[in-house]
């Protein structure tokens, strides 16, 4: 990090998590602009500010615990969240050395519309390997997912809850990812997740 | 929002655009007396969002506590098709509520192909299309917008039509609705009372008869509803509502930019144009209440461009204080300035590259016709020396792009007029051959041509519209011209979408059985090349025993009553009519500025004010 960067945590929940990664770009820098805060700008042909969202959040997730990397020119003012959409809001700000590319694991928590037996969810998850189908830039590979999975949890309720650890990067593991996991009786009506925590390889939560 | 509709949004593409939410949506506690509007844009999200009139409206009617105004969108087809399985009734965006429980539902008409969604839209909220068979106030259909000026076509549909600007009326409609809803009076009483209302149309009050031939013989007005319903507009529009603090989306718009609105109106009199004739008369903003305008707009949205807007931005009589006045602003702050609409008769080089500091890419005009006689016709008042002068200075000046537009099929076109296009382009070529800076770097000229759709109050709305298969030959033709020429590339739109624009834009009430059918065969988002197909429009107007070549493609005598001589723009038939006989001789019209030509709009204001004058 420069010496001027600042990394900010946020949220992105409620109607929110349906804005895109690209688009969740323009939001934040809007809303920053909004709040009086300018961004330091890249020098050359094509200026653009300076801004990096860690780990991109698939749409239709939701996340207490986004990062963006920026280069503010301006100080924050205490209001910054009254310019940003509902749903999105700045919960921290500090200065980090730590790079994104040392988050290892993302804890996840998911609600399930699931009417059947919950043993039988949790039963899937021990099994020494869930082989699905990924979807990367160079097309669909089979990968195994049980060695990129850890501490998976589920919790009767309304809705089952399940919580887990999922690898953040190479590879990337998305709730999508361990829904696939999920199928034929097993597969739930309906999910939501929420991104929880980011960690390093250690399980240190990740600043 | 509940589950079922999460579900489905996990499943659609763009769910950003169902979910409402975004930055300066406006939510209000609901309660008995809040009087709930749906603003309803009959296309999808992104056009929708970057419509001005929509932000005008919507910030207006929120500006009353009594009001709470939403919007609602053309959901796509494949959001379209879930609510439906899932029997979702369509929704505002900013409560979720169904539009079915709303006071008043209002669509904005700016395109005739939009007309099948507004049906759509109405059944996807559960709310019966007729007008006839919705017996209660609520919901109470309306509709506004450019393509208002001919309501017929959808008078089977909408209970009420505002023409003209909408800033001053809705209010009174709202005032109007109230009354009603207070004191229980229903619907045909209301109905009534709201035709005395200045530029509202209701057309249940007026009986159409026709001629064995099929055009309008007689329009007769009941229960004492006037005829014609004259236009309303903003007087001072120097001091009318603009919103500097408006919903700023989360998702990509197709116009994701501070829009600033300079006039309203045009002195030019271009022969083609609707909008030119329809928003007369020219009413501008004063440089001070635009730079004011335009800041508070950039601080409350963070965006970092502002679009000028207006018919004809060159004509802005004080264009270059007003951008010197913003670009002094703009210019430290990173806030680029663009200005679309500028003529090439008085293009200013050294306002372009003041404003377009950063990107030399491309310059557009719109000669509109080849040949300087048929400029003439349609009184667009370029010369051919105009245009390469221009060219000729932004050439020398970096630019290495143009892009030309022209019209095929405009009246007394000949050959030798589409010829006169590849001549004009290849001048264009020769210029940048001579003048060109840095030639090594190559030049793109653009020519693009789309088929002439004659419209309602202007002086060609008797004309005929070429057949497509006319429209497709000169395409050949001018296509056989430029293809030697490597550095022009000709892009030309089909002309189906044209020829049933045209059908529906000189429509009467006959031809909402047309859009009726074709709803009800599948037509929707007509303005999507995904989803129009011109058989599906064939077949229904046959269907309904109609032949749309006798809206589009007939040509009409100056004496025959026409659908849309229901409503007036203010500008006269007579006027028309002169500027009709004028075109046949080629003579052209001056602009309002150097002499009137008594098109008639000044009696409709006190004063008889024009183009900017007070």
């Amino acid at each position: 990090m420069g010496k001027n960067k600042l990394r900010l945590r946020f949220c992105k929940t409620g109607n929110a998590k349906y804005i895109s990664h690209l688009d969740l770009m323009a939001t934040m820098q809007r809303g920053l602009l909004r709040a009086g805060v300018n961004l330091r700008y890249t020098e050359g042909f094509n200026p653009h500010p300076i801004m990096s969202i860690a780990l991109p959040l698939s749409v239709g997730c939701e996340s207490v615990c986004e990062l963006m990397d920026i280069d503010p020119a301006d100080p924050l003012p205490g209001n910054l969240n009254d310019f940003f959409p509902e749903g999105i809001a700045v919960t921290d700000s500090y200065i980090s050395e730590q790079k994104f590319a040392n988050i290892v694991w993302l804890g996840i928590r998911g609600s399930l519309m699931f009417g059947g037996d919950i043993a039988e969810l949790r039963e899937r998850f021990t099994q020494e390997s869930i082989i699905i189908q990924k979807k990367t830039k160079r097309g669909v590979n089979d990968i195994d997912i049980i060695p990129f999975i850890r501490d998976v949890e589920f919790h009767e309720g309304d809705m089952v809850t399940m919580t887990a650890k999922i690898s953040a990067q190479n590879p990337t593991l998305s709730s999508e990812n361990l829904m696939q996991a999920l199928d034929g009786d097993l597969k739930p009506d309906f999910t939501a997740f929420c991104r929880e925590e980011v960690y390093d390889a250690e399980m240190n939560i990740f600043r | 929002m509940n589950l079922k509709l999460q579900s489905i949004l996990q499943k659609v593409q763009k769910p950003a655009r169902y979910s409402g939410g975004e930055y300066k949506q406006i939510v209000k506690e609901k309660s008995a007396g809040l009087l709930r509007v749906a603003y309803c844009f009959p296309d999808t999200y992104e056009i929708g969002m970057s419509n001005l009139g929509l932000r005008i409206m919507y910030g207006l009617l929120n500006e009353r506590d009594d009001v709470w105004c939403e919007r609602v969108f053309a959901p796509w087809g494949d959001m379209a098709d879930l609510m439906r399985e899932n029997a979702i009734p369509l929704y505002g965006l900013e409560s979720g509520d169904p539009i079915r429980a709303f006071d008043i539902v209002s669509f904005s008409l700016g395109t005739e192909l939009s007309y099948t969604s507004v049906l759509n839209m109405l059944d996807l909220g559960g709310i019966p299309v007729k007008a006839k068979d919705r017996t209660s106030n609520a919901p109470l259909i309306i509709a506004g917008g450019m393509c208002a000026f001919n309501p017929e076509p959808l008078a089977d549909f909408i209970d009420l039509f505002v023409i003209g600007e909408g800033e001053e009326v809705i209010g009174e409609i709202v005032e109007a609705y109230k009354l009603a809803k207070t004191q229980g009076i229903d619907k045909p009483e209301f109905l009534k009372s709201a035709s005395a209302i200045g530029g509202v149309y209701v057309p249940s009050l007026y009986d159409i008869a026709y001629n064995d031939d099929g055009t309008v013989e007689k329009i007769m007005p009941r229960e004492g509803a006037p005829l014609p319903i004259e236009k309303r507009f903003v007087a001072d529009f120097d001091a009318s509502y603009f919103p500097t603090d408006t919903i700023i989306p989360s998702t990509g718009i197709v116009h994701d930019r501070v829009v600033l609105e300079l006039f309203r109106g045009c002195v030019r009199g271009c022969r083609f144009c609707q909008a030119g004739h329809i928003t007369r008369p020219v009413r501008a903003r004063s440089p001070e209440t635009l730079t004011r305008q335009a800041i508070e707009s950039i601080q409350n949205s963070g965006y970092d461009e502002i679009t000028l807007s207006s018919l004809s931005t060159s004509d802005y009589g004080e264009l270059f204080p007003l951008c010197d006045q913003l670009l002094s602003w703009c210019e430290s702050r990173k806030v680029s300035l663009s200005l679309p609409s500028l003529r090439a008769d008085n293009f200013s080089v050294e306002l372009m590259e003041r404003v377009q500091k950063v990107r030399k890419s491309g310059l557009t005009f719109a000669p509109e016709a080849g040949s300087q006689r048929l400029r003439d016709v349609i009184n667009k008042n370029v010369t051919e020396e105009d245009l390469l002068n221009t060219c000729a200075i932004a050439f020398a000046g970096g630019w290495n792009g143009v892009k030309l537009y022209f019209m095929l099929g405009l009246p007394t076109e000949t050959d030798e007029d589409v010829l006169a296009i590849a001549e004009l382009s290849r001048a264009v070529l020769d210029t940048w051959k001579r003048t060109a800076k840095n030639k090594n770097r190559g030049v793109r000229i653009t020519v693009s041509t789309s088929c002439f759709v004659p419209k309602p109050h202007t002086p060609f709305q008797w004309e005929s519209q070429v057949t497509m298969a006319e429209y497709q030959r000169r395409v050949e033709l001018l296509r056989d011209a430029l293809i030697s020429a490597k550095a022009i590339t000709y892009n030309w739109h089909t002309p189906e979408m044209g020829f049933v624009e045209a059908a529906l834009a000189r429509g009467n009430r006959r031809v909402g059985a047309v859009i009726e059918s074709a709803w009800k065969s599948g037509a929707y988002l007509d303005t999507w090349s995904e989803y129009f197909s011109l058989e599906r429009w064939l077949a229904v107007f046959e269907q309904c025993g109609l032949n749309p070549e006798f809206y589009a493609t007939r040509e009409r005598s100056s004496e025959e009553i026409l659908p849309w001589s229901v409503v007036s723009s203010g500008v006269s038939e007579d006027h028309f009519r002169r500027e009709r006989e004028r075109s046949k001789e080629g003579q052209i019209t001056p602009d309002c500025r150097e002499q009137c030509s008594a098109c008639g709009v000044s009696k409709l204001a006190a004063g008889g004010m024009c183009h900017g004058q007070k």
